[in-house]
């Protein structure tokens, strides 16, 4: 069970807005995130992540707490069992592709089933910079679960992407989530691409005054 | 032409170049990331040597180091250490002469990380200093290059403050830039020259191994 209460004043801009939600979701289930440029929706899945920090609430994962504003409670992202896919992916260009995905997780065991289930098999020893966009998208994804993690975070995991390798990877998402029971939280900036994928879905829209309420329907 | 000066620039080189490259990085990590915006009066200040007159440097350098300075008075009392017209002496003076050059490449190299990178990498459960070692470093080994080869060709080059600091004592102090120097105030150009060529050939060899490095690198 993932559930949160998060608030913090972001700036887009020239526009200030206060980023207020709270939510709860079931273990395994995948949300999606949606909403337009600079709604927030980057500062909420860092938040979680535990790489920015938000002002005032909670958040729990489990049985345990990552963030509690009352009890002055912050896990550094270092000690939150998450596992993160960054919009660029991020993959260290000094490692190979088992390189990246042994740096999360020593055992090369695991690395090899991950390597199975994203189909990289063949491109175990190059490095990223010889990847298709797909391909590194798939490294990021073996190398954020490596770590066994309680949460998958993914910040606009196929934007890099064309369009019909967007479908492609998505349902690759979905099928790697459902596989693994991971409960997994991904924004993006497409309604059908975060409808076709998650369980459930929140949309955000940014206030254009500073304190006003980002909206959760 | 003496072997000896040779010897020395070589050592304050090594010197100069090891203990930069260990000093600066926390510094040079501090500049690249810190958000405290009085950080940049440091940055300033570690700039100067770059603009000031290596005379004067080494003329500060040689008031603060000798021994009626506190600091010398210090040194020389509890550990019967001289600094001024010292090996010693050459070391901080080089090191002080070369700080920019350690400094500015290494804050290149760092800035040159991405912060996706780092971030990263803390997600996937590793702390700063491993994040350092085994992403960071690794990633800026062309800036960290560059760093060590424009220290060490400027260390064994340097003259200004070596002379103001460490005078031209045979085997300890005198280096190949004050042995030219020497040749030339005794009008033997032959000999200056025997010295002065070999410090350009050391030069020119660091740094086209440096831009070759660099285009290898860009390439990739």
């Amino acid at each position: 069970m993932l559930s949160f209460y998060l608030v913090k004043h972001l700036r887009a801009g020239k526009r200030r807005f206060c980023l207020e939600l709270e939510y709860a979701l079931p273990e395994g289930g995948f949300l999606g995130v949606r909403g337009p440029s600079g709604s927030g929706k980057t500062t909420l899945i860092r938040c979680l992540a535990g790489l920015d920090r938000p002002e005032a609430g909670y958040l729990r994962v489990g049985e345990d707490t990552w963030y509690d504003s009352s009890m002055n409670v912050f896990i550094r992202p270092q000690k939150r069992r998450i596992g993160y896919v960054a919009q660029d992916y991020a993959l260290f260009p000094n490692m190979t592709i088992l390189g990246n995905i042994l740096y999360a997780n020593p055992d090369r065991d695991k690395a090899i089933r991950l390597l199975e289930l994203t189909r990289l098999e063949a491109q175990a020893h190059q490095f990223p910079r010889e990847l298709s966009g797909g391909q590194r998208q798939r490294t990021a994804l073996a190398r954020a679960l490596a770590r066994e993690p309680e949460l998958l975070l993914l910040d606009e995991p196929l934007s890099a992407l064309d369009e019909e390798l967007r479908e492609e990877l998505g349902d690759e998402i979905r099928r790697i989530q459902r596989t693994t029971g991971i409960t997994a939280v991904m924004v993006s900036h497409s309604k059908a691409e975060v409808s076709r994928l998650c369980s459930e879905v929140l949309e955000l829209r940014a206030g254009l005054l500073d304190d006003a309420r980002l909206t959760v329907y | 032409m003496e072997l000896s000066p040779f010897l020395v620039s070589l050592r304050l080189g090594a010197w100069v170049t090891v203990l930069l490259l260990v000093l600066c990085f926390p510094l040079a990590w501090a500049f690249a990331h810190a958000r405290a915006k009085w950080i940049v009066f440091i940055e300033a200040l570690t700039s100067l040597p770059l603009v000031l007159a290596p005379t004067v440097l080494g003329f500060y350098l040689l008031i603060a180091l000798s021994p009626t300075s506190p600091i010398g008075a210090f040194l020389q009392s509890t550990f019967g250490i001289r600094i001024a017209f010292s090996f010693v002496g050459i070391v901080i003076g080089g090191c002080v002469s070369g700080l920019p050059f350690m400094l500015t490449s290494l804050k290149t190299g760092i800035l040159g990380v991405s912060q996706g990178l780092l971030e990263a990498s803390y997600t996937l459960g590793k702390g700063r200093l491993e994040t350092i070692l085994r992403i960071v470093i690794p990633n800026m080994r062309t800036a960290l290059f560059a760093g060590i080869v424009t220290t060490f060709a400027h260390a064994i080059g340097e003259f200004g403050i070596v002379l103001m600091v460490g005078g031209s004592i045979p085997d300890v102090t005198k280096t190949v830039s004050i042995a030219v120097y020497e040749r030339v105030e005794a009008l033997d150009f032959s000999g200056a020259h025997a010295y002065a060529i070999t410090l350009v050939a050391v030069s020119y060899v660091a740094i086209l191994a440096l831009i070759l490095m660099q285009r290898r690198e860009a390439k990739r």
